[in-house]
Order: C-alpha cells, then structure tokens, then sequence
C-alpha cells in the first residue's frame, strides 16, 4: 500500500533534503574544488566557487616534493594486510561459533567483543615499549599486528552475524547427501559466505585506512601511512591549502568510494548486528 | 551429528582468534598495571622502583587532570547532543518520498568516511582559520569581524569537527532503525486522526529508542579515544583548554615520557570506558538472544 504523498510535499522535502545533504557535504566539495586552485587562488580574500583557472599543478606537486605514492602504498599494505590477515584469523572462529555453537558461545563473543571496548591510550605505553623492543617501531608489520588485533573482534562479529543467516539446513541436507566436509565447505558454504566475506572485508578495509591513534604514534618517516602523512601538514611550514587539499583528496577519495558501496554494511559492522 | 571430531575441529578453529584476542587483552593492560606502580621514565633509564599508588596520586593532583576530565565529558555530550539531535532529524527527513534520495543519502555520509586527520585539517586551516578560512571571508563579506575558533573556543571547534565526522554515523543507524518501522501502524494511527507530531512522540520516538542507545553508547566508546583531532589543530591548548584524558596520557607518556603517570592516567580511562562498555554489552546480549 503505497502511500499517497502530493507532489508539491515531495518537491519540498527534495529541497530541504537537497539543502541539508549539501551543507554536510560541503567542506570536502570544498577540499575537492581548492585542489584545482593555485596557492594564490586558494587563500583569495574573495574565493571563488567554480571560476577559477582549474589547474592539476598541486598534484604534480605534491608527489614530486613528498614521496606521496609511498606513504599511499603504505596505507594500502596496513589496511589490506590487516584485513586478510584478521580474516584468516576470524573466519574459522565465526564459522565453529556459528554452525558448531557450544554452551560458551555466547559469553565468548561477549567476552571478544569487550577487548574492543578498551580505550587505546590505556596500553598505549606497553604497545609503544614492546614495538620499540622488538625493532616493530614505524614499520609496516608493526602496524599491520596491532591494526589486525584492534578490528579482530569486529571482524568476528561481523562474520558471525553473517554466517548465522546461513541455514544449517542446507548443510545437514548436504550431509545427508554423503558430502564430505571438504565438500561441504567447498560447495555449499562458500558460495553464502562470500558476500559477508565481501562486506567485512570492505567495511575494515575503511575503518584500518581510517585508523588515527596507533598509525600516528606508531610511525615516524618510514611507514607512515596518509593518516599520519597528512598530519604533518598541521605545522607551520605545510601551510599550503591548495597542495594540503590535494593531498587529501587522494587520501579520501578510495573510501569515499568504498564507503559508498557499502553503507549495509557499515551500520551492521559498528554497531556489531545490534542494528540491522 | 555434532560428534566428538567435529567439536574438537571447532576448537581448533577457535583457539588462534580466542589465543590472540587474549594475549592482546592481557599482556598490554598488564604491563600498564604494572608500570602505574612504578616511578619509570624513559629519560632516566635503570631508575625504576616501586612506588605505590604515587603515580595515581600525581595524575588526580595534575593540574590538568580536571579540565582534561571535564574537557571529555564536555566533548563526548556535546557530541552526543548533536549528533543524536541531528541524526533524528536528519533520519525523519530521509525517510521521506523524495527525489534522488541515493544521492542525498551518499552526500550526508560522506564525512564519516574521511580520515580524522583530513577532517581535522581542512577544518582548521579552509573553513575555521581566522585570516585565509572561508568563514572568516563571509564574516568579511557580512561585514563582521572573523571569528579566530581555536584560540577563542577551542573545545567547541572541536566538538564541530568531530558531530560532523559522527552525524553520518547516526543518522544512518537511525534511518536504518526507522525503514523497519511498522508503515501499518503508522497509517492506522494516521486514519485515527493522529497528527504528525502525536505519531513521531508515540510512535517514532519510542521505535527508534532502541537504536538511540546503541548509537549513544558505541559513540561514546569511541568518542572517549578522540585524539587525531586534537593533536593537529589545538594540540590540547591554549593551555589545556582543548586537553582530554586520552590527550593528557597521550603526552604524559610519549611527550614527557613519565610511563609510570601516563600508565597510571590509562588505567584511569579503561575504567571509565569500561562503565559505559557494561551497559553497551548488556543490550548487546540481549540482542544476541533474539
């Protein structure tokens, strides 16, 4: 039964929602716009919106002057490389929680998901001395460890929820069938489970190329990916808007993209299937 | 047919995450514990000892410790106040028949997907910077004099910065919450003569409170680890009008390099995170039951 809703109200919600949506848009369509200005233009006392002399010289720029393409590649291997690495991990786990669950189940996922509850800066010391001890310090497998165990839980979780909506049915029929477990994990599991495999990939992906407590402190020149890269713009010397926005443009642009596809699943993964 | 090998094949299966998670869980925190009973600087190596509850003492008695705690719960309510505000709203109005409503939902989630450090920046330097900012060009404009946010209100340009990072977060749990709305309801409500404002009190309110707490708690959670944001505008000042307890230890430890103060300071903020993380897992649980 759809509702009746008068044209002249949906024209008004579109203006209003249209209004809104942009305003909260608005500073990285700025950011965006200022990327393609001169220095000059990008601190112009009368900006302008769109007419302005669009130039790609702030790109060019900053890969020349910073080794930009490294610090990229940097966030690349710390945001893939502790997604596959927490999945190979959380797969198996969410798979034995979810198709073989035990009297404990329950109280372990509970239990895994409060290790995220605890506040990074209350281990910040140790992490801090045993990477330095362990020659980890602002090295990309450093990062990749403590990124990988600091989204664990939600990879787990996430991957529970998932594997829960697959009906042990289909598995027992398969059984019956004379399957073997190989079969069966071949044949009929893989095939459901590649899409909440898919979602929590992307959703982590996101949140390890976002992470901004330990990629910062853990880092120095070497590793640093585009979070603590960006960073350093805060000082005085980096005051270049026009390069800054371009730099950060690059940053963001793959997860605005990524981000975009996976919306579902963004509500889902944070707020650990509590809201669906 | 839940034999004994595929129990023993489900343990298996379990034990690396359970291993790991826990290993993660205890040796960190342990060694915090343990350095917060100590006196333990970096700078003066070979010079630990055993000391009590000094360190704890110190942190209460810092002349930061106040304003940084009062600076966290200023920043994690003002934040919550915003963003649960605004994404009711922002939620209501979503869910209205309208046109290219994809396209409006991928603008208002945006910010969400920015990295703190971008955020914090173009902020800082684009729109709030007193001289070159673009809202310092319209205060021109407008013929007023620009408004310098940081030095003048430094906790509340951050609380700015960082609603606008989590507005998208609510809004979409909200707008989620409120599609699985029961429409019949609603329209039978309505056929009773029900006002709009009598059904979103009675009826919206009500549905979508469930998703508000799990909004307001998983923010909290990470609202209380907001660091990013301060280290590249304010740096915790002027003075320690921007600091807050994760700010406070995070220079305790790594800027002073007192690991004893700033273990003892991170004890205090897994305790109070923990107080909120007891009611974020309790409804939690009970969802997990359902």
């Amino acid at each position: 039964m759809a509702r009746e809703v008068s044209t002249g109200r949906k024209a008004v919600v579109t203006a209003i929602a249209w209004g809104i949506g942009l305003l909260i848009f608005f500073p990285i369509l700025w950011t965006v716009l200022t990327s393609f200005k001169t220095e000059g233009e990008a601190i112009n006392p009368h900006p302008s919106f769109l007419f302005f002399d669009w130039t790609l010289e702030n790109y060019h720029t900053v890969n020349e002057r910073s080794d930009y393409l490294g610090h990229f590649w940097n966030s690349v291997v710390i945001a893939l490389g502790s997604t596959l690495l927490g999945l190979l991990i959380a797969i198996p786990a969410a798979w034995s929680m979810a198709f073989v669950p035990g009297k404990r189940t329950k109280d372990l996922l509970m239990w895994m998901l409060s290790t995220k509850m605890m506040p990074a800066v209350g281990v910040l010391v140790p992490i801090y001395l045993l990477a330095r001890d362990t020659g980890l310090l602002d090295s990309k497998t450093g990062l990749v460890i403590v990124l990988t165990l600091v989204n664990l839980p939600i990879i787990v979780w996430m991957l529970y929820t998932y594997f829960k909506e697959i009906p042990g049915e289909i598995l027992e029929a398969a059984r019956m069938d004379g399957a073997s477990l190989g079969a069966e994990i071949l044949y009929v599991l893989t095939p459901m489970a590649v899409p909440g495999i898919a979602s929590t990939l992307l959703l982590n992906v996101i949140l390890a190329w976002n992470e901004s407590f330990w990629t910062l402190n853990l880092t120095a020149a070497n590793s640093a990916p585009l979070t603590a890269f960006i960073a350093s713009y805060s000082s005085p010397e980096g005051l270049f808007y026009a390069k800054l926005s371009a730099a950060s443009t690059m940053a963001i642009a793959p997860i605005l993209i990524l981000g975009w596809f996976s919306q579902k699943q963004l509500v889902r993964g944070l707020t650990f299937g509590a809201v669906k | 047919m839940a034999t004994q090998a595929s129990r023993t094949a489900s343990r298996l299966m379990l034990s690396p995450a359970v291993v790991l998670l826990f290993l993660w869980m205890i040796v960190p925190l342990g060694m915090t514990v343990y350095f917060s009973f100590l006196r333990f600087n970096l700078l003066m190596p070979g010079t630990e000892e055993f000391t009590g509850f000094e360190n704890y003492l110190y942190f209460f008695t810092d002349p930061a410790f106040w304003p940084a705690l009062v600076n966290t719960l200023t920043l994690v309510l003002g934040v919550l106040v915003i963003t649960v505000l605004g994404g009711v709203g922002l939620a209501v109005l979503l869910d209205q028949p309208m046109w290219g409503q994809g396209i409006v939902r991928i603008l208002v989630i945006a910010p969400f997907l920015v990295m703190p450090s971008v955020s914090a920046l173009v902020w800082k330097n684009m729109l709030m910077n007193p001289v070159n900012g673009l809202f310092a060009a319209a205060a021109r404009g407008l013929g007023l004099e620009p408004f310098d946010f940081f030095a003048e209100a430094p906790l509340a340009s951050i609380i700015t910065i960082v609603a606008w990072q989590w507005l998208p977060f609510a809004t979409l749990i909200l707008l989620t919450a409120l599609q699985s709305l029961d429409r019949e309801q609603m329209e039978a409500a309505e056929m009773d003569g029900a006002g709009p404002f009598w059904r979103f009190l009675h009826l919206t309110v009500p549905h979508l409170m469930r998703a508000i707490t799990v909004v307001v708690l998983i923010q909290t959670i990470f609202l209380l680890s907001v660091f990013a944001e301060i280290l590249v505008t304010t740096n915790g000042g002027p003075g320690t009008a921007s600091t807050t307890l994760t700010f406070l230890v995070y220079m305790q430890s790594m800027l002073q390099f007192d690991v004893g103060l700033g273990s003892a300071g991170g004890i205090v903020a897994v305790i109070l995170a923990n107080i909120v993380a007891i009611f974020l897992m309790r409804m939690i649980g009970k969802n997990l039951e359902t």
